[in-house]
Formats: C-alpha cells, structure tokens, sequence
C-alpha cells in the first residue's frame, strides 16, 4: 500500500491537534508515515502511533530551532526520498505553508494550500479548498509531482486507529542555505489557558462594538470552553492581541460554533470564519451584514446579552 | 553603493466585488474591478521606508500579470517607487503559484537585487506561499511574514510574529523578506506623486526576455488543476430576534438545542 507523509507540528514532544488531524485524512490515502523534527521528537511517536502512523521518522537537532523554515524543509526532502510517497500533508500554519511552499519547488511537484476536506482519487488525492472569502468551494488535484498538500485545522476528525508507529531515525543533510536566517531570540506567547484559536470548537469574538472592553467576552468564553477571536477593528485599536485577530489578514477559523459580539462582519472578517458550522451574532445594529450569516441573531447590546447567555451557560452547566 | 530594492506586487480583483471563476476555473479577471491587492501595500511602504533610512536606494516593482496589472504598477510608482518591471505574456494565462514564481525569479534576477519584498499573501489566491518559493528559487535567505523589519550594514532584520512566539530573525543580504499588515499603514499617493509616477520607466518583459517558454506556463505547464468551483450554498436564513430583555436566554435556549450548553 502507498505511503502517506504526515509532517508533525509539536512543541517540545506535545503533538498538537491539526496533525492528528492530518493522519485521519492520510489514513484515506494510504499508510501515513509521520516526520517529526527537533527538540522532542521521539516523545511525539506514542501519540502518532495510536492515531495510525505506522512508521515515525525523527531527527533531532538544534537547526530546527536555530534557524527558519528551511532545516524542515531539508528534512522533508530527506523523508520524501526515503519514503517515496503518495503524497505529503502539512498542517496549514503560516510556518506550514511556507514550508510545503519550498518542498514543492525542490521535489518538482504541485501544491495545493488550506484544503478543508482531502479524499482519495483515482488521479491523485482530491483537495477541497474554500476560496473567496468562503464564497466559493473548489476542488483541485497535483497534476505534476508529489502532491504537497497544506491542510487547515478543524479539517478532519482526530481518530484513534492504532498503529506498528515503528521508529526511525531520519538522516538529514544540512547546507550552508539552511543557516540562511538566524532566529536570534525567541519569546514564547504568554498563555491564555484556553484553546488555540484555529482548533478550538467554539469561538468568542468581539469587534467594534465591544468598546475596549473583551471582559464580558472572556466571561462567556470561560463558561463554554472557546477561544476568543477579535476583529481588525479591534486589534487595530489595540483592545486584543494580533494572535487572536480572524479574517484575512489573521487567522482562519472553522469552529463548530462561532459567536460575533460588536462584529459588523466585513468580507475580510467573512473570509476567516465563514466556514464555522453554526453562526451566532450580536450586534446593535440591524442592517450589520453579519446577521446574513446568522444562524440565530441577536440585535441588542452586548454587554446585557452576553453577560445573560454566560449566567446561563454556567447555570445549565453547573 | 545603491541598495537595490524589488518589490514583487499582485494585481487582484477587488475582494469588496463580487469574484467568481471563469469556464476554465481561472479567476475572472473581466468581470471585476482590479487594483494594486492591499496586502502589497504593505511591502511597497516597508520598501519606500527602508530606502529612505539609507543614502542610496532604487526601489523597483514587479508585476506579473495582463495588461490591466499595469494598474498596480501605477499605484505602487505614485506612492514612491522609482521604476517597474511588468510581465506580460498571453501564455501566462492560469499560471499557477510554482509558475508564477518562476517567473518572477527570472524578472528579479534580470533586473538584479539586495533585497525583495513582497506581501504576506494575495488578496485573491490567498496561498501565501510566493514569498518562500521565491527564496527557494534564488537560493537566498527568507525572512518572511515580518511585523517589524528595517536593513542595517548589509543585513536585514525584523521580527516575525508567530503562534507559539515572537521571533527576531537575522539574514544577510540579498535576501527575501514579507511584511504583513501590522508593519505599518501604507502612505497615500500625493498629487505630485501621482503627476510624478506617469513619467516614471515601466519595462514590459515577455517569456522569451526571461528564457521562458510558453509550453512551461500556464493552464498547460500549471501543476495542479482545478476539477469544480461551485459557489457555496447560500447559508439559510438563521432566526433574527430583536433584544426585549430575553436576549441572553434565547440565545441559551438556541445553543442548548444545538447541544453546546
């Protein structure tokens, strides 16, 4: 049977959800083989294992850390030659993106980024993207090559299927092209404690209308175990982080609940969330496109009804 | 010594009109509006601000694209660029991003550089991907997705926010850099900007001035193909209810029928 390549996205050994993710959908088109690189990739392979990998590459090295993109890349071309593969899945992050992006150019093959949906076909797999702000969905196929396919969280379910997960050490050849860009500090995001935006099933966002003041949003969040997002207009004001902006220019999302509080919902807003699988949205006013998208709308003041819904959300909870 | 600076722009439709495809799942470029995509607004300020910081610099924009493009071109000269580069060929019609890089490879090695700019990523393709391919094909280091960059003693430094940290990242030049929309509002063309740019050298380059064949580009040379685009279904009509005070419980109501709560 082929052999699916599956690139790991850890931290420090802790595999995060987009690659389980992954495997599920690699499981589709053959036997996944997962490579996971740097710090902690030999604490990765248990959790690939019993999610269907049924070989694990590593390679551990400080390149990884040390330097930008390209070292992955080096050893996503070492793991492609050794494994020969159908095709290659890489998680849709920015950092992902980049790195299928070179892979492609080095092996001579097509990519496709931000699939939302990838099955087997009888040319090659078949990759569903969401174009246009989520106004269109197509689907595309590698004509030439390996297929590199960038795959975008909340894409597929996590699905225990266990594995041999047989592990070995990948040898990777470094160039002086690897060290090209050197990361000369790193300071790591200070925690929120909630879910990664792009993972997490239910998202909490605020815009415009919410004043500066995310408290209540935070609030309502905390009492449904969601993420909280935040428009442009609100990070451009500096009422929350750019990690947690949704739209183009920030992240996409695709939870299974989306709630917009004081969000007018602009096309660039659309374009991050239009493919959550229920739309809620508050908003004073009437005519706010984001009611187009609603599955259930509430025009009214935030801060009375969303401090309303989280007492009953604690309430029904408790 | 001049540093010589490129600019790698997109010409898109606007992303406020209505986009669709053409019969061969091309972007239709007749039907929309186009302009310079605002995400390359972005890389045409960084690259003006980092030639104002030396005493020597020559910005240049690039463009692939029909004739249309030349339009982006026209903004990017009018904000302050001193010259472009547009590529144009009828076999460049449904070229995808690997082509598309390759072109633009061959156009910035042409003309020369020390540094490239680009865009975090079309408005249109979205892919995102333009920046690292670029670098790969000219073998330089790639200093991408920047919030913060400026160029000293022939290095180019920035700071590249991600999801788990906040990177500094450190290169020598030539190199290839992208900036997104946090590293700083793009200025507006002034009126003796405008007046300016219409006298300002636009080159037009085809294939055969790259060493480019037809054959290798295009619907026929892309390495993906597009099998359906079908518009996305209309999401139905949710329930739209004016708060009267029972807002917040409705709304409970609506979400513990869904089984969130």
């Amino acid at each position: 049977m082929a052999e699916v390549l599956v690139h790991v996205d850890h931290a420090d050994g802790a595999v995060r959800k987009p690659t389980l993710e992954l495997l599920t959908l690699a499981r589709r088109l053959g036997e996944p083989v997962a490579l996971a690189l740097g710090a902690g990739a030999r604490e990765t392979t248990a959790v690939l294992a019993e999610h269907g990998a049924t070989r694990v590459l590593t390679h551990e090295a400080s390149e990884y850390a040390d330097y930008l993109v390209v070292p992955k890349v080096d050893a996503l071309r070492a793991a492609v030659a050794a494994v020969s593969p159908a095709a290659v899945l890489v998680p849709s992050s920015a950092e992902g993106k980049e790195i299928a992006a070179r892979l492609a150019i080095r092996i001579g093959s097509g990519i496709v980024t931000d699939a939302i949906d990838v099955e087997a076909g009888a040319e090659g797999p078949i990759v569903t993207q969401s174009v246009f702000a989520g106004s269109y969905t197509t689907k595309s196929r590698v004509s030439l090559g390996t297929p590199v396919i960038t795959v975008k969280p909340n894409s597929a379910p996590v699905e225990p299927a266990p594995a041999a997960g047989t592990v070995a050490e990948l040898a990777v050849g470094f160039s002086d092209s690897t060290r090209g860009t050197r990361i000369t500090e790193r300071i790591p995001r200070r925690s929120s404690g909630r879910p990664e935006l792009t993972e997490a099933a239910i998202v909490v966002a605020g815009g415009r209308g919410v004043n500066g003041d995310f408290t209540v949003l935070e609030a309502l969040a905390d009492a449904l175990g969601a993420a909280v997002g935040a428009s442009r207009a609100a990070v451009d004001a500096d009422w929350y982080p750019h990690a947690q902006q949704v739209g183009q220019t920030g992240k996409s999302v695709s939870p299974q609940l989306y709630i917009a509080a004081g969000i007018s919902g602009a096309i660039q807003h659309r374009a991050g969330m239009q493919t959550a699988k229920t739309i809620v949205a508050i908003n004073k006013d009437p005519e706010a496109p984001i009611f187009d998208l609603a599955d259930h709308g509430v025009i009214g003041d935030l801060f009375e009804i969303v401090p309303a819904l989280t007492a009953e959300a604690r309430a029904r909870k408790g | 010594m001049t540093l010589k600076i490129v600019v790698s722009v997109k010409y898109v439709p606007d992303a406020a009109g209505d986009r669709t495809f053409a019969d061969d799942f091309t972007v239709d470029r007749d039907e929309a509006d186009g302009l310079l995509s605002e995400l390359d607004e972005y890389a045409v300020e960084q690259a003006l601000r980092i030639a104002e910081a030396v005493e020597d610099a020559e910005v240049t924009v690039v463009t692939v694209g029909p004739e249309d493009a030349r339009a982006a071109l026209g903004k990017a000269l009018s904000m302050g660029a001193d010259n472009a580069i547009h590529v144009e060929d009828d076999d460049l019609h449904g070229t995808d991003a690997i082509g598309t890089s390759l072109v633009l490879a061959k156009a910035i090695e042409k003309t020369g550089f020390d540094l490239v700019v680009c865009g975090m990523a079309s408005t249109d393709g979205a892919m995102g991907v333009l920046p690292a391919m670029l670098a790969e094909r000219l073998d330089v280091p790639q200093v991408t997705l920047l919030s913060e960059v400026s160029v000293h003693d022939g290095a180019v430094i920035g700071r590249r926010d991600g999801d788990a940290a906040s990177e500094r990242l450190q290169a020598a030049l030539p190199a290839i850099v992208s900036v997104t929309d946090q590293s700083g509002e793009a200025r507006y063309p002034s009126f003796k900007g405008i007046m300016a740019a219409k006298k300002k050298p636009v080159e037009t380059l085809d294939l055969d001035d790259l060493g480019l064949e037809g054959d290798e580009l295009g619907l026929a040379g892309s390495y993906t193909v597009v099998e359906a685009a079908a518009e996305r279904p209309a999401r139905t009509a949710g329930v739209i209810v004016k708060d009267e005070g029972e807002g917040g419980k409705q709304l409970a109501e609506f979400l513990a029928g869904q089984k969130f709560i």
